[in-house]
């Protein structure tokens, strides 16, 4: 077991602090110390909260020292996506037109975070309303790879990925409405959950596409995965859409690592051309690794799944259009008046509000969103869609006939640099081509590390799906996946990430 | 129909309430042009009779009991507008009228 407590898993930081090891506030003040140290340059936070950790921290401490019976992750700590509302703490969703905002009540996931007495040490970063895979839509400025400080992160959770890789938290909250826990896990070599639709609560996350949008853990382990998961999963009255049934045995489904007789299926239309040699490389041998733990491997096809970009395309930037006229300049967030107008109506306060305070990438969804849900289109564009959406759906109900999950690459290349796809948004979009058909229909997935591609050093992702309700199958063979690997390796993938400066050019938030 | 004209964006963006400048406008009919014609092959897949899908799991109507709970306080409530007076949003005038 690693003593450097900014390194420590969850669970072994869970097992110290249940001995009398070490205490929450020791592990609490050295992972913000790291985050002065290194966040200068990675910018993984928006914002820290150092006063508001400390003082859960010692909370925690207090109660464990009167014997109180505590959650197993009781005085771990945790960064959560600036996404996720957070009473009394800043939330911005990577906007201009939230800065500043201080949510008057927390996020269900963040009342659960806090029920298990787990220190939020801060809000981290993302593209603006969860729109893209690279951060570079974040209006503060993009978060940078662990691995190499001139490439992305990964979107839109990059700021949760890059706070695990970084080691200056255990544990992050992202959401997936397309892959943003995944492809960024991908690309900075962690893991990532997107639970069922459903499974966690939506409620006080600032929605982009209600009916994609999925919260989970971000992780460094597939163990730690499983138990933030269990903290967060369940039914929840305040959302509608909430799975009215117990969190699946994800705990003990990664303990156990079990892949025996389990029929492994990979996706003839997420695998072959169009993924990085070195992408494809670490895949197979992932596969194999499988197979030598007792797995049988089946070949499925998905045909529907090459109109999932085209369909998630449609679908997400209408929900999107309808979900963000809720950013008016009425009763929070920015107001702006228009130039030269004297005594401007509600209308024009609006629409010059929504201008100055929404990034290109937003503008351009919103648009896409309304034309295709505008009369005479709308059949056309979202009716198709939609129609889409059922076959892909289908496509997973017959593979999973045959197969007790998918596997495909998260991504199809290794972390790209800054820039490289800013000016074209339909290479940028071709990131998900793998993660999104999970989103549309409701299935979990997960994202863990394969290893570095041949070409370029860098992390590659290996995506797991299973059926809706079944998320603990995700956890059996990212565990046993990552058990082989991590012995072939003889370490953590993220021991051989260069280090980062600790010069600590910045300090950030209060 | 992937040709969308400078004008309908004009339109587009003013029913989205978003006062777009004239160098956005410009930049931002051609790429909604390159996104709406691979958004299109949609209409290619075999759709034909399939059931529109809107939502991953069976929409089901859900309520809870009548009963009084906790909300937010006016104060916090109107703790983030912009402007707001005798406990209440203050918003510009909404009638066009003058």
């Amino acid at each position: 077991m690693t003593t450097d407590l900014t390194r420590a898993s969850a669970a072994d930081l869970a097992d110290l602090l249940s001995r009398g090891e070490t205490s929450s506030v020791e592990v609490t003040t050295a992972l913000l110390d790291r985050t002065e140290a290194v966040d200068g340059d990675v910018h993984a936070y928006l914002h820290v909260d150092r006063d508001g950790a400390l003082a859960s921290a010692r909370d925690v401490d207090e109660r464990r020292g009167r014997g109180e019976d505590l959650h197993r992750l009781a005085g771990i700590p945790i960064a959560v996506k600036d996404v996720m509302a957070t009473k009394g703490l800043p939330t911005t969703c990577g906007s201009k037109i939230l800065e500043g905002w201080i949510p008057p009540y927390d996020a269900t996931v963040v009342s659960r975070l806090k029920h298990a007495g787990m220190p939020i040490l801060g809000k981290t970063n993302m593209d603006e309303f969860a729109m893209g895979s690279s951060t570079e839509h974040s209006a503060y400025g993009p978060t940078r790879n662990p691995w190499d400080l001139d490439r992305i992160p990964g979107g839109s959770g990059g700021g949760s990925s890059a706070v695990v890789a970084s080691f200056q938290a255990p544990l992050a909250i992202g959401t997936d409405t397309g892959g943003s826990i995944r492809q960024p896990a991908a690309v900075t070599g962690t893991v990532g959950t997107k639970p069922t639709y459903g499974g966690v609560s939506r409620y006080g996350l600032v929605a982009l596409a209600s009916s994609l949008d999925q919260a989970g853990p971000c992780t460094r382990t597939v163990l730690d995965a499983a138990l933030l998961h269990e903290v967060i999963g369940g039914h929840d009255p305040m959302d509608s859409t909430s799975i009215d049934a117990p969190v699946p045995a994800v705990v003990e489904a990664a303990r156990r690592a079990d892949v025996s007789g389990m029929r492994i299926g990979i996706v003839r239309e997420l695998t072959g051309e169009g993924f990085q040699p070195g992408v494809r490389a670490r895949f197979d041998e992932s596969v194999q690794h499988l197979v030598d733990a007792g797995a049988e491997v089946v070949e499925v096809s998905c045909p529907s799944f090459t109109a999932a970009l085209a369909a998630y395309y449609l679908i997400l930037p209408s929900e999107a259009s309808s979900n963000l006229a809720k950013f008016d300049a009425m009763r929070f967030g920015l107001r702006v008046l228009p130039e030269g107008v004297d005594d401007p109506s509600a209308e024009q306060v609006m629409a010059a509000t929504r201008d100055a305070g929404f990034g290109d990438e937003v503008k351009r969804r919103i648009i896409l969103g309304t034309y295709a849900l505008s009369s005479g289109y709308y059949d056309a564009y979202y009716g198709s869609a939609q129609k889409v959406r059922r076959l892909i759906a289908d496509d997973f109900t017959r593979a999973f006939e045959t197969a007790d999950v998918l596997v495909s690459p998260t991504a199809p290349t290794t972390a790209f640099r800054f820039g490289d796809k800013l000016d074209d948004p339909m290479a940028m979009y071709l990131n998900d081509i793998a993660t999104i058909p999970a989103n549309l229909a409701g299935v979990p997935g997960m994202s863990v590390p394969s290893g570095l591609a041949d070409e370029d050093g860098l992390p590659a992702g290996f995506q797991i799906l299973a059926p809706a309700a079944k998320d603990e199958r995700l956890y059996a063979v990212g565990a046993a996946l990552e058990q082989r690997l991590l012995s072939s390796w003889g370490g953590p993938l993220l021991d051989r990430a260069p280090e980062l400066s600790t010069a600590g050019t910045t300090t950030k938030g209060a | 129909m992937a040709d969308l004209t400078r004008d309908d964006v004009a339109h587009l963006a003013g029913l989205a309430r978003i006062d777009l400048s004239d160098a956005e406008l410009d930049r931002m009919v051609g790429e909604l042009g390159v996104i709406l014609e691979s958004v299109a092959t949609v209409q290619q897949s075999p759709i034909e009779g399939v059931e529109p899908m809107s939502h991953p799991m069976p929409i089901v109507n859900v309520t809870r009991p009548d009963v009084i709970r906790p909300s937010l306080a006016p104060e916090d409530a109107l703790a983030a507008a912009p402007e707001s007076e005798q406990q209440r949003f203050s918003v510009p005038r909404i009638l066009d009228e003058d």
